[in-house]
């Protein structure tokens, strides 16, 4: 027997699975059109390969998976694409994304399958292109791909497959008939999954409220090396980390992954569907949802099409249209409100519960937090609730980081408990939507003051540079003055680099004075030059109001890039204030060595070309 | 297709069943019930006389003040806070003490320490404890003279009509002979100058530790439990004001004829109403259980250390008000650890520090 060991906290909510778990899986049938979403999984949406009007076959690629992190969408039956459009998808926010409409031509008739009944034989790369292939994500809710997650990071070894069959949310039963009927294909997954990553063990954690379904695998797992481990029924011990904690001690690192720990979770739909995919070639196209809720009269559990839309599952189970008061994609604890029924079934779809009058009652008003604790005390993470909500409501975002915001799994137990009626899950969903804005801002201005602090540096380069250049030609000039014996060539393109050289000198010296010059240089008061002195270099009025508008642009765009800096906050504003004092007097200078060139114009009109 | 069904739209979690905050104040109101019965037998009326007059003022003033503050009165006073806080003040206020006294140590309570913070949740102070404190140092006589002696109401306390007239008409002569120190303080002023078995000859103590009290922190204690039981209340603090008081009551005054033995620490004075029912107010105590442990021994500390060397017999109100002060700092070093990091964060958050 595996030992067993306690994850904190945790709450016993009433369960509400009799209502469904009694009834065998139901087949839902064809509806009269799927429609199917192109992401119903972490990571990038897939890519469409059908047009519309296209016939296609059961089974058939509708879309390709895109990134390492995608997955294909396939077609549940035979049909005609009737459109790829925006649709209403089950999603937190309710918003619409790209699906994919199939309207089914009743023959359900498959296309190519190919199973891979040898595949100890085969490279196990070629399994898990197989696994990703058939579209297959984590079926217990979240996801994930799967085949990803059976490639662990080379530097980790895997030492334990667990498998999630807690199902520790109330109402939700969809994995507990799936073992009661299907046990056998969970262990043929399991098998393959084995023979994938090759673990020391693997434990299949089930929490102790479903006697039947424990004694369905241990049946099926007679022979295998795979264990049934009994666990006590608390919620949340479905959580990928809590499990992992049950049945191992371990904790998987802050900001690491399972694998890192040497361990893999999948969850038992998940096990199915790999071994429907290898065994039969079957890709993942339908799944087990349970339809509950005291406004369905049959609830129970429906193998169910990708895309069907959740109203025809409804209808199936009998709701009462009028006596929906509340409906919920997932369990109660975690799951989301649907505003419309139209929207379909996806991977992810383990539950919908149409709730009727004073079931999963309405939250009364929030109350003041009076930090009782009640929420510590429920935390399965070893988080503090209160404190948390107190930050994320009074905006101190680096606060809540600092109690470990992120660490929260969203679990739902601490505003389950709370007296005061707090939504406290929304505040924290809420303080880590602010904290990834403002990690997203700054990485904006980081990247913003990168680019001009390499800027500023490469024009000090090529600044030191040109100085460098003009030392090393002065000198070379000043060395063939004094060798008169040089090649005359030579001789006459160095005379030549120095006579350019102390032309552009003057000139600049002329238009913008330099600022090593004595002050008085380029004041108005010497405006006509020492007397005696010959009339400076032949003046260029276009030039020098060129030069003029060159700095002042560059003076609006450091002035503008200053502002930005200040608004942003960030550290380079000394800087950049400095560049602007710097421009101003370069503008300054300009100015000036105009008006005198103006001056000296009209005092010299000759001396001009 | 995409019927619409109108349903509500709520963030997750659906399901609660929690204790409201009004069931959570009416158990530990239930719970100072055998306390409240034992003072009454004991010690006459007045404790149950302090009681309503402090509920109703404390309703009051809370009413009050959330109309002026523009706030629902019905929903807050539905709460059921400020009547605990009244219960409290009603409880460990001496039972024949004006009631003017009362007065002014509820409205302190109330509006003072409660409201102008902000309400339920926002006082960083035991509001009961402001008040009581208050009381205590604004006026010594009427809070010292006017503990009643453990007659016994079936025995020769006064009755409910002499209480009253006491309370409310300022009849103090008529009932002065049912008054008396309390045993803590008799003990700390007579062992300066006797020996402890001369000392336990008043009256005050009785045949047991200290007569009546002995029972009445019984019957706190017996609440206490309850509350714990009910998990309206984590153990924490109760055991670690009531185990630092031992600690310090055995390290440094094992000698009765010195300083008063720890039967007498555990079982005079306020001491468990304080360990139960006031220490462990959750808005102005420590969160974390390890925070909650060292706010409780904080507590106990400065119990023993004001009781024996303070001006004051008692000192759960300047002890518990102390506490008040540190339970943030504590708050901020005795995170817990979160799971999946290896070791607790604490201090206050710094920018780059991850």
């Amino acid at each position: 027997m595996t030992a067993l060991w306690q994850f904190p906290g945790g709450i016993h909510p009433d369960e509400n699975k009799h209502q469904s778990s009694a009834r065998a899986i139901r087949e839902a049938g064809l509806p009269p059109a799927l429609i199917l979403p192109l992401q119903q999984h972490i990571g990038a949406p897939a890519q469409t390969r059908v047009d519309v009007g296209q016939h296609v076959l059961k089974g058939d690629c509708l879309a390709d998976a895109q990134g390492p992190m995608g997955v294909p969408v396939h077609a549940p039956t035979s049909g005609t694409i009737e459109a790829i459009s925006q649709q209403p998808v089950p999603h937190p926010s309710g918003l619409s994304d790209w699906c994919v409409t199939l309207v089914p031509d009743g023959e359900d008739r498959w296309g190519a399958r190919h199973p891979i009944s040898d595949y100890p034989q085969r490279e196990r790369a070629e399994i898990l292109a197989a696994i990703r292939q058939a579209g297959i994500v984590g079926l217990g809710g979240a996801g994930f791909p799967t085949s990803v997650k059976l490639q662990p990071p080379k530097q980790d070894t895997i030492t334990t497959l667990i498998l999630n069959a807690a199902e520790c949310e109330p109402y939700i039963t969809a994995d507990d008939r799936l073992m009661r009927e299907r046990a056998p294909d969970i262990v043929a997954g399991i098998e393959i999954m084995m023979w994938l990553v090759r673990p020391e063990r693997c434990l299949i954690g089930i929490e102790d409220n479903k006697p039947e379904a424990i004694a369905a695998l241990r049946e099926a797992t007679r022979g295998s090396t795979a264990e049934v481990v009994v666990i006590p029924t608390r919620y949340p011990s479905g959580g990928e980390k809590q499990l992992i904690q049950i049945l191992t001690g371990r904790e998987v690192p802050h900001g690491g992954i399972p694998a890192d720990i040497g361990v893999i979770c999948q969850n038992v739909g998940t096990a199915a569907a790999v071994a429907r995919a290898i065994h039969q070639g079957e890709p993942l196209i339908s799944r087990i949802t349970t339809v509950t809720g005291n406004a369905v009269d049959y609830a129970g559990n429906f193998e169910v099409l990708l895309g069907t839309p959740v109203d025809y599952l409804l209808s199936l189970a009998g709701v009462h249209d009028e006596g929906v008061r509340r409906l919920v994609h997932g369990g109660p604890m975690m799951g989301f409100t649907l505003p419309d029924a139209g929207v379909p079934v996806v991977k992810s779809t383990n539950c919908i519960i149409a709730a009727g009058e004073g079931e999963l009652a309405e939250p009364s008003i929030e109350q003041p937090c009076i930090r009782c604790g009640a929420c510590a005390e429920a935390c399965p993470m070893e988080l503090l609730p209160q404190q948390l909500f107190w930050t994320s409501k009074s905006g101190e975002f680096d606060k809540a980081e600092h109690l470990n915001l992120f660490d929260c799994i969203e679990c739902g137990a601490c505003a389950y408990v709370c007296p005061s009626s707090i939504p406290l899950v929304q505040y924290y969903r809420y303080a880590k939507g602010e904290v990834r804005n403002q990690r997203a801002e700054q990485l904006k201005a980081d990247q913003a003051r990168q680019r001009f602090e390499a800027r500023q540096a490469r024009l000090e380069r090529e600044q030191a540079e040109k100085e460098a250049r003009r030392k090393e030609r002065a000198k070379a000039a000043a060395r063939s003055a004094s060798e008169p014996g040089e090649a005359d060539d030579a001789k006459a393109a160095r005379a030549a680099a120095v006579r350019d050289a102390v032309a552009r000198k003057q000139q600049a010296t002329a238009s913008q004075p330099d600022h090593n010059e004595p002050a008085g240089a380029a004041s108005p008061a010497n405006t006509g030059g020492p007397p005696g002195e010959p009339a400076g270099p032949p003046i260029d009025l276009a030039d020098l109001e060129k030069q003029l508008a060159q700095a002042r642009n560059k003076l609006n765009t450091m002035a503008g890039m200053l502002k930005e800096a200040r608004a942003a906050g960030t550290d380079n504003v000394d800087k950049l204030e400095r560049a602007v004092a710097k421009n101003r007097d370069r503008v300054i200078r300009a100015e000036q060595a105009l008006a005198d060139a103006h001056t000296r114009v009209d005092a010299t009109p000759t001396s001009t070309d | 297709m995409g019927s619409l069904i109108t349903t509500s739209q709520t963030s997750s979690p659906h399901a609660r069943r929690s204790r409201s905050t009004a069931q959570v104040m009416l158990w530990v109101m239930i719970a100072t019930l055998p306390g409240l019965a034992v003072q009454t037998a004991y010690f006459g009326w007045g404790n149950l006389i302090n009681v309503v007059l402090c509920i109703l003022v404390a309703m009051g003033s809370e009413a009050l003040v959330l109309a002026l503050r523009k706030r629902p009165v019905g929903f807050y006073l539905k709460d059921n806070t400020a009547a605990v806080t009244g219960l409290l003040l009603g409880l460990a206020l001496p039972p024949l003490a004006p009631w003017w006294v009362s007065v002014v140590a509820v409205v302190a309570a109330i509006v003072m320490a409660k409201q102008l913070y902000g309400g339920l949740g926002s006082n960083p102070f035991n509001p009961a404890m402001v008040g009581y404190a208050l009381v205590l140092v604004s006026f010594p006589v009427a809070m010292t003279t006017n503990w009643a002696a453990p007659a016994g109401l079936w025995q020769s306390a006064p009755d409910l009509g002499a209480t009253l007239h006491s309370i409310f008409a300022g009849g103090q002569t008529a009932i002065d002979g049912y008054t008396m120190a309390t045993p803590l303080d008799v003990y700390k002023h007579e062992i300066g100058s006797h020996v402890a078995a001369e000392v336990w000859q008043n009256p005050t103590f009785g045949t047991g530790v200290a007569r009546g009290w002995e029972w009445v922190n019984a019957a706190f204690l017996l609440g206490g439990i309850g509350l714990v039981a009910l998990r309206i209340i984590t153990w924490h603090i109760p055991v670690s004001v009531l185990g630092a008081l031992a600690v310090m009551s055995l390290a440094l005054g094992s000698n009765p004829d010195v300083t008063a033995p720890l039967s007498l620490h555990l079982l005079a004075g306020a001491t468990m109403l304080g360990a139960f029912f006031i220490a462990t107010d959750p808005v102005s105590a420590a969160t974390s259980h390890q925070g909650k442990l060292i706010y409780g021994a904080g507590i106990g500390v400065l119990l023993y250390l004001i009781r024996t060397w303070g001006n004051y017999p008692d000192a759960v109100a300047f002890a518990v008000l102390l506490m008040n002060f540190a339970a943030p700092f504590i708050d901020h070093y005795t995170q817990p650890r979160t799971y999946g990091h290896r070791k607790a964060r604490r201090g206050i958050a710094s920018k780059g520090a991850d």
